[in-house]
């Protein structure tokens, strides 16, 4: 599977993502510039983590309106696959790719902590190779992920099965105690209604490794190299 | 808009701008004539006791600067050493006390934005930052204002540049509470044969200007860095930078392509006093001169003057010597990164610094004048009142009637407990290198594409200091080292950010003087070349002086990363065993200072060879995969590091409590015991399977040492002889640990 890691002005995760990609599940890799249009020779598109432009305006604001984002929805149509972790999911969110919101954390601070995540849809080609109600362990490092969106689109969120990952204890347990942000619904990560493009707040590539404290992040990867198919194309399920 | 007139330049003026009337005799004598305004504003900056460390030059030849391993000394913008497999390591620590006092949010932000751009000008790409904070009591209003401020600007700061935080720590005492220290420690990694130098070679080769635009925030920042407070400390807040981690990541980016390429011959950060030092200290490097012209530096705000171009602290900024031709390559690359990359000058010969303002000369002056800073070997002797307090005997106090109380007293202790509310606001992980959180003894990066991985930690103890500054001093050394080999990691060089208060008084100056002997005395013993650091005098605020504080920062070196060890105990049935001499003190400890509210007493003896072979006997068993625990007894004694070790695995690690057995040695009073203070000491868990192997270990190793008991329960006990004087259940202990500092903040 090839991959492709969007570098914006001021991302900082895309070498997390390059080094995983590419030294840890062994795919090929390469880092596309935000000014690129041209993704042709990409099955999947990730948008990593950090501050595009700063996140002066708004966290993902500036990014969501650049060229190689505007390139994504003719990426997405011919079949690619779109992941957005931390600022990545800040900016699907903003360029509408996503529906809803992500905003200032409840706490008003900067969290970077280890949180669980309850998977509540393995229909997906990031989550097929996860089981309905499996606890995941992943670090998040932001100032604004607390998801929002109005009651219709929450609503909806939730009869299209597009909530992927909810926030939950190490049980699995979606609790007040176990958000670390003020997300509504302990939501953690959604996915389009096409099961194309993922946002999440947590960071998969910190926990790619067992030297960095789990592997639970891997399991997104594998998901996605066990969703292509032998003539190249994906599975739709 | 009409350009500002120039004040005529008088020694009242001189004297305004914080030279003396020797001083400004002096650059009259170089000169042989009066300087130009604007020339007297270069003076003013580059002999500021910030850039030109007047007060400390003597004192600091005393550093033991040279090793093996030694790529870079002090001098640069930061030290390397070498780590092997064709990689170096390049760190450096820096205060920024007096801005974040005036301005916690911004001072503290601008703090670690001068220090990231040392490390990466340098060639390397940052990997870890540590900040050493020092506040006042956190039950004042006002100190936690300053401390929330602070830990948000580190917080914003280093978050969006994309620098994970890894360690650092943070003390109270009220001597800080009017001049809190804000120290920050870098760390960066880049190819041994690639490390670039703040050099202006090569007659002829363009001066790039590139970066963020010059405006007039930050101007007179090292001559207010020079000087010590009053009650309008607040309206200097102007002269607080401001700054942008956004430009400072595409700096960041921009700098490392362009040495990639090829097209730097040297560079160096803007940081204090702006254009004026690095005009002037890249050519004084290379014996070169330099010819600029200030029209054409990018400039946010109109009208600004040549002396406010030169002076100005805008951030996010650096000094290009480029190579002659490869100009449109430089500004190719920066023009993908969306910033400025202009030309303003020229390496020049004759060792002269030429300064044109739209064509007019503003400034025309020897480069050596500017680097010829008077040195001053000032007096300085023993306060009288030491003495007395040194012959305090804490032993005249009376005993607690509960050693348990008085445990969950000392871990709830704002300098002791857990210090989570601030590192949870720091990203810990961006680079996936960081293999131990912050919260151990000492933070362990990996080395990407080798086994290796560094260990750092940064230690200082400002009333051990304050009471002994010699053997204080030493102690920060071998604390941090220590702190390094509880890690599994050799030490391998210093870096020393000194802090303390006005050295025009003979006191201060006695404690500085002594404090530098101390740490050349570590670090000569435990062979660890000091190769940068920063010295920040005149932390006073109408004449109170904080307590006399040198942070020592250490990096080590771990050749397998998968042998690396932790504070915390991981299971029950382990053998627990205490490294190291029984002699400890009261004097000077966190205990006297929770418990009685006493600054007071003498030191417990450092024996250096002791420290090292104790050192050297934990890496041994770490190294062996003997030891599955081991940490250093610092603050709070013996008893607050077993406690530490029973309950801190489940902040840092999400792990259970382990609780623990032990019997202590009837060795002078129980509360000296527990909670006395005393170096070389090192608390360990091994594997019951492997007890023989340690044992002959440490008979190899020749150090004291004995075994205190075993692992296992929920309960912390301790007995003396037959008695039991700690009972206390691990959730009450970790609660107390974990609250003491936040209770403060929430």
């Amino acid at each position: 599977m090839r991959f492709g890691v969007v570098v914006f002005p001021g991302t900082w995760s895309d070498c997390d993502f390059h080094y995983v990609i590419s030294e840890v599940i062994r795919q090929p890799v390469k880092y596309v510039w935000h000014r690129d249009r041209n993704l042709d020779d990409l099955d999947c598109v990730v948008l990593p983590g950090g501050f595009s432009y700063g996140d002066y305006l708004r966290a993902g604001a500036v990014a969501g309106r650049s060229p190689v984002v505007e390139a994504l929805p003719e990426f997405l149509a011919r079949g690619g696959l779109v992941l957005g972790s931390c600022n990545g999911f800040q900016i699907l969110c903003e360029a509408g790719l996503l529906p809803g919101a992500l905003m200032r954390n409840e706490c008003l601070q900067y969290r970077c902590q280890s949180t669980h995540l309850v998977v509540e849809n393995v229909e997906t080609p990031f989550t097929r190779a996860l089981r309905p109600g499996q606890v995941l362990q992943m670090p998040i490092s932001h100032g604004e992920g607390k998801y929002h969106a109005d009651v219709e689109t929450v609503r909806a969120l939730r009869q299209r099965n597009q909530i992927v990952f909810r926030y939950a204890t190490a049980e699995g347990k979606v609790t007040k105690a176990a958000n670390p942000n003020g997300s509504i619904d302990n939501i953690a990560g959604i996915i389009n209604e096409e099961g194309t493009v993922l946002g999440l707040m947590p960071h998969p590539e910190r926990a790619a490794e067992s030297a960095m404290g789990g592997t639970d992040g891997l399991l997104l990867f594998h998901s996605l190299l066990g969703s292509l198919v032998e003539d190249g194309t994906f599975s739709k399920r | 808009m009409t350009p500002a007139v120039e004040p005529k330049v008088t020694l009242d003026l001189a004297r305004s701008l914080g030279l003396t009337a020797d001083e400004y005799d002096r650059v009259i004598k170089r000169l042989g004539r009066e300087p130009s305004y604007t020339e007297l504003g270069l003076f003013s900056a580059l002999w500021s006791e910030h850039c030109a460390y007047k007060h400390s030059k003597v004192f600091l030849r005393r550093l033991p600067q040279s090793g093996r391993r030694v790529l870079q000394g002090p001098g640069e913008n930061a030290g390397a050493l070498d780590i092997g497999e064709g990689w170096a390591v390049v760190f450096k620590i820096e205060s920024h006390n007096h801005p974040s006092f005036i301005e916690p949010f911004q001072g503290a932000a601008t703090g670690v934005g001068g220090i990231l751009r040392d490390i990466f000008t340098m060639g390397a790409r940052p990997i870890a930052l540590l900040d050493s904070l020092r506040f006042g009591d956190p039950a004042d209003p006002r100190t936690r204002r300053l401390i929330d401020g602070v830990v948000s600007g580190i917080s914003w700061y280093g978050n969006c540049f994309g620098c994970p935080t890894v360690g650092g720590e943070i003390a109270f005492a009220p001597e800080y509470a009017g001049n809190p220290l804000v120290n920050v420690m870098c760390v960066g990694l880049v190819r041994a044969d690639r490390i670039f130098r703040a050099r202006a070679e090569g007659v002829g080769n363009p001066v790039f200007y590139v970066g963020n635009k010059t405006g007039r925030d930050g101007i007179h920042g090292a001559t207010m860095a020079s000087a010590t407070f009053d009650e309008h400390a607040e309206e200097r807040r102007p002269t607080v930078q401001v700054g942008d981690p956004f430009t400072e990541k595409l700096l960041l980016e921009a700098c490392l392509e362009a040495m990639a390429s090829g097209v730097v011959v040297g560079i160096q950060d803007m940081g204090a006093a702006g254009l004026a030092c690095c005009t002037s200290e890249m050519p004084a490097r290379s014996g070169t001169g330099m010819v600029v012209e200030l029209g054409a530096v990018p400039q946010r705000e109109e009208g600004m003057t040549a002396y406010e171009l030169l002076l100005s602290e805008s951030q996010e900024r650096m000094l290009i010597v480029a190579a002659q031709g490869r100009e449109k390559a430089l500004q190719e690359i920066f023009a993908k990164w969306e910033l400025d990359a202009v030309s303003i000058g020229q390496v020049s010969d004759g060792g002269d610094l030429v300064v044109r303002h739209r064509g007019d000369e503003v400034a025309h002056v020897p480069i050596e004048a500017l680097a010829e800073a008077p040195v001053y070997d000032k007096p300085f002797a023993a306060p009288a009142w030491l003495i007395e307090r040194q012959a305090f005997d804490p032993l005249s106090l009376a005993e607690p009637t509960d050693y348990g109380e008085a445990l969950v007293e000392l871990l709830a202790s704002p300098t002791i407990a857990s210090k989570q509310w601030a590192f949870r606001q720091y990203d810990q992980q961006v680079g996936i290198n960081t293999l131990v959180l912050p919260g151990s003894d000492a933070a362990v990066l990996r080395v990407k594409g080798t086994r290796r991985a560094i260990a750092v930690s940064t230690d200082g103890n400002g009333r051990h200091v304050f009471l002994d500054p010699r053997r204080g001093a030493a102690l920060a050394v071998c604390e941090a080292a220590r702190n390094v080999s509880c890690a599994g990691a050799e030490p391998l060089g210093v870096t020393d950010c000194l802090n303390f208060g006005s050295p025009e008084r003979p006191d201060i100056l006695w404690q500085f003087a002594e404090a530098i002997e101390g740490i050349a005395e570590a670090c000569r013993a435990l062979e660890l070349p000091v190769v940068g650091g920063n010295v920040s005098l005149y932390n006073e605020t109408s004449g109170a002086a904080i307590l006399p504080t040198p942070v020592i920062g250490v990096v080590g070196l771990l050749e397998d990363a998968g042998l690396l060890a932790t504070q915390w105990f991981k299971g029950a049935d382990e053998r627990i065993a205490l490294l190291g001499p029984d002699a400890v003190s009261l004097g000077g400890s966190e205990y006297l200072w929770t418990r009685h509210g006493q600054l007071a007493g003498r030191l417990a003896p450092l024996d250096l060879e002791t420290e090292r072979r104790v050192q050297a006997a934990v890496r041994a068993a770490i190294g062996a995969g003997l030891v599955t625990a081991a940490h250093d007894c610092a603050e709070g004694g013996l008893a607050v590091a077993l406690a530490e070790a029973c309950v801190t695995g489940r902040e840092m690690a999400g792990r259970g409590m382990v609780g623990c057995e032990v019997t202590l040695p009837q060795d002078g009073r129980c509360d000296q015991v527990l909670f006395g203070e005393g170096p070389s000491r090192v608390v360990v868990a091994v594997d019951a399977s492997r007890q023989r192997e340690f044992e002959a270990l440490m008979a190899e190793s020749a150090i004291p040492w004995r075994w205190l008991g075993v692992t296992g329960g929920d309960r912390v006990r301790v007995r003396m002889g037959a008695i039991t004087i700690v009972d206390l259940g691990v959730d009450r202990v970790e609660h107390a640990w974990r609250n003491g500092f936040e209770r403060h903040m929430a």
